[in-house]
């Protein structure tokens, strides 16, 4: 029972993370169809960042408090992040928007080899500590126990998540953007500028990100080049769970997804007598990226049928 | 098909063919670096090869390419050295001697079994739109690799991170390319035996990749490279054909693998990387998508710059700045990016490309112009 509800935490402050991240993914390729493979290489970069930030930051006036600290290192993540993927989709991607679709992901993944390597010239290549900025007393639910890091990692996903809800539904901004979704040339047809939109779904996946990548060092207290990578794939899983597309698909997605690897990881060792452990705890996400696909495509939540040759 | 050949392509194949043969001799002198470098490029070749009949001809984005190339190499590692009869008592006093499997058996076994991996993933996704197979082969990929360092508990099949050593090298009947000994007369060294090995099977892979591009077969899959609706309305049966070119592909990288295990006589996982898989791949872009002299340009150029990069970069680094301020490992990655993106951006069809075929997978905007929605 224990077990149970400490998996069910984790899984849920992992699953937060994932729904923030998978976000970027799931409206890049609403609006453009592309998988935006460098998403979790902006993330990395935006952690290092904070994580830079914090140090100066802490070295000028070293009496600030550590909330502060977070709060900062966060506000200088999110326009480094917001640049860069600017930078990116100007350069990398839009030269390529109606290329066979190949083309541009090929080039995705260029750019994220590009920055790794340059995030490992400016950052070094070893694993870098990230200080606890919040306070560390655990709280206890029953035998279960919370850090207020994970606490604000879960409130700090679900108000962004309704913002963003709030954001796409309910403003001009974002009805241009369900609007090139459904149809480019159409959008632009009603007075919908598709670059300038584009442009700002970008801007938008690459804050989430920074919130996503901070929140990540924040709460494993690690950082170093390579970090976005598994991060990046899991919430892609987690994009294509939800129904690749879809926003809400995405949040719910990167939500079950978390809960399954933390229960899987949780629970393998007695499954399996001690066969398998925790150490697999990166094969579930695959596996369920796998039994999606095959099975519903379109994902829990996808009303968009998925193949389109 | 030599006797078809016009007389200035067979002069041009012999020239080749007396390079080939002369390279080590040459290049010999400036350290046995360059040698080594020279057999990786040969492997790369084979890799490049196998996972251009994927992308190349095919035109299905395979990212967890290297998982066939670990298939292969384990299942020579493991066929010929002393670790599973050390790890398994049973086996041992079956195998009192270990179990030493030749290589001319353990390749077509490891080959078929990377067919086999190949076809076990592509027959369920191969019917997925082409990023989405390209993410779950990464997926696959790498799921192989936390196999691979996980398998050494409780029974210890792959030792985990630390990889299998003491792997036997190629014997040829009772000739061992390790200790060649004298031939004729000659003292060759063992590194120039191995460059003649896989110089030559590389020569074969592209054989075999020339006369598959040729065939119907080869046909069948740039059909629906270029459109899957009119290849099945062609009458192509799409799923064999796609999982075809999935398991021929595999079959590259598995024997590429034994060759692998076998001239470095030691596996661990960290060979099998995702960014080997990117590196592969980045290999035939550059050199031009489904086009077999692009694709071995490609694999030759990325696999020798390494070494030059080392004899270059790093002295000059050195004279100009006075310290290595990049290391050769680093800016290779840093090339590898920037090729990557520059050429999908100024040369989408490759350094190389296909003569003929127009609408190649990446051939920019002579396809439909917005891509198609709802």
């Amino acid at each position: 029972m224990d077990t149970l509800v400490q998996q069910l935490i984790n899984g849920l402050v992992l699953g937060s993370l994932y729904a923030l991240i998978a976000l970027g993914y799931t409206m890049v390729y609403g609006v453009l169809n592309l998988i935006n493979f460098a998403h979790g290489d902006v993330l990395m970069v935006g952690a290092l960042a904070a994580l830079s930030a914090i140090g100066v930051l802490h070295g000028l006036w070293p009496g600030l408090p550590g909330w502060l600290l977070l709060i900062l290192g966060m506000m200088a993540a999110i326009p480094v992040c917001v640049s860069l993927s600017l930078v990116i989709e100007r350069i990398a991607y839009r030269p390529l928007r109606h290329a066979p679709r190949l083309a541009p992901l090929i080039t995705a993944i260029g750019v994220s080899i590009l920055l790794q390597t340059m995030a490992m010239l400016i950052w070094g290549r070893n694993y870098l500590t990230f200080p606890q900025l919040l306070p560390e007393a655990p709280l206890h639910i029953g035998r279960a126990t919370i850090s207020v890091t994970k606490m604000v990692v879960i409130g700090l996903a679900a108000l962004i998540m309704g913002a963003l809800l709030w954001l796409v539904q309910a403003t001009r901004l974002g009805r241009a953007m369900r609007a090139t979704a459904e149809n480019p040339r159409v959008a632009s047809l009603m007075g919908v500028n598709p670059d300038s939109v584009i442009a700002m779904t970008f801007a938008i996946g690459a804050g989430l990100a920074a919130v996503a990548g901070v929140m990540i060092e924040a709460t494993y207290q690690v950082a170093h080049f390579y970090m976005g990578f598994i991060p990046g794939l899991k919430a892609f899983t987690a994009a294509v769970l939800g129904g690749i597309g879809n926003i809400a698909g995405a949040m719910v997605g990167g939500i079950v997804l978390g809960l399954i690897e933390a229960l899987g990881a949780g629970y393998i060792g007695q499954l399996t007598h001690g066969i398998f452990g925790s150490n697999y705890q990166d094969v579930f996400a695959f596996i369920v990226l796998c039994t999606v696909l095959i099975l519903r495509p379109s994902g829990l939540l996808g009303e968009r049928v998925a193949d389109r040759a | 098909m030599s006797s078809r050949s016009p007389p200035r392509v067979r002069a041009a194949l012999a020239a080749v063919g007396i390079a080939l043969v002369a390279l080590p001799w040459l290049i010999g002198p400036f350290g046995d670096a360059w040698v080594r470098a020279l057999c990786f490029a040969a492997l790369y070749v084979m890799l490049a090869l196998g996972l251009n009949i994927v992308v190349g001809f095919a035109g299905l984005l395979d990212l967890g390419y290297i998982a066939f190339y670990a298939v292969g190499a384990y299942t020579y590692a493991l066929l010929a050295s002393p670790h599973l009869t050390e790890h398994f008592p049973a086996l041992a006093h079956a195998f009192p001697h270990g179990l030493h499997v030749s290589i001319w058996a353990a390749l077509p076994i490891g080959a078929s079994l990377a067919a086999a991996f190949g076809i076990l993933l592509g027959a369920p996704v191969l019917k997925l739109r082409g990023d989405y197979l390209a993410i779950v082969t990464l997926g696959f990929g790498e799921i192989i690799r936390i196999f691979l360092n996980n398998l050494n508990a409780p029974l210890n099949f792959t030792n985990g991170p630390s990889g299998i050593t003491l792997i036997d090298p190629v014997r040829i009947g009772s000739f061992d390319l390790a200790h060649p000994g004298a031939i004729l007369g000659l003292h060759p060294s063992s590194l120039h035996l191995y460059y003649y090995l896989l110089v030559g099977m590389a020569l074969l892979a592209m054989l075999v990749c020339i006369r598959l591009q040729d065939s119907r077969l080869g046909r069948a899959w740039m059909a629906i490279r270029e459109d899957e609706v009119a290849a099945r309305a062609m009458g192509i049966n799409v799923r064999n054909v796609k999982l075809l070119a999935f398991s021929l592909g595999a079959t590259f990288g598995g024997i590429a693998g034994g060759l692998f295990a076998a001239f470095q006589g030691f596996v661990s996982p960290e060979s099998f990387s995702l960014q080997e898989s990117i590196v592969v791949l980045s290999m035939i872009v550059l050199g031009g998508l489904g086009h077999v002299p692009g694709v071995v340009l490609g694999a030759v150029m990325l696999a020798m710059l390494p070494e030059a990069l080392r004899h270059t970069a790093v002295p000059l680094q050195d004279a100009v700045f006075g310290r290595v301020l990049i290391d050769s490992e680093v800016l290779r990655m840093l090339l590898y990016g920037l090729a990557t993106v520059g050429v999908m951006l100024y040369r989408p069809r490759g350094l190389w490309p296909a003569p003929e075929h127009g609408a190649a997978i990446t051939a920019g905007k002579t396809s439909q112009a917005v891509p198609r929605h709802g």
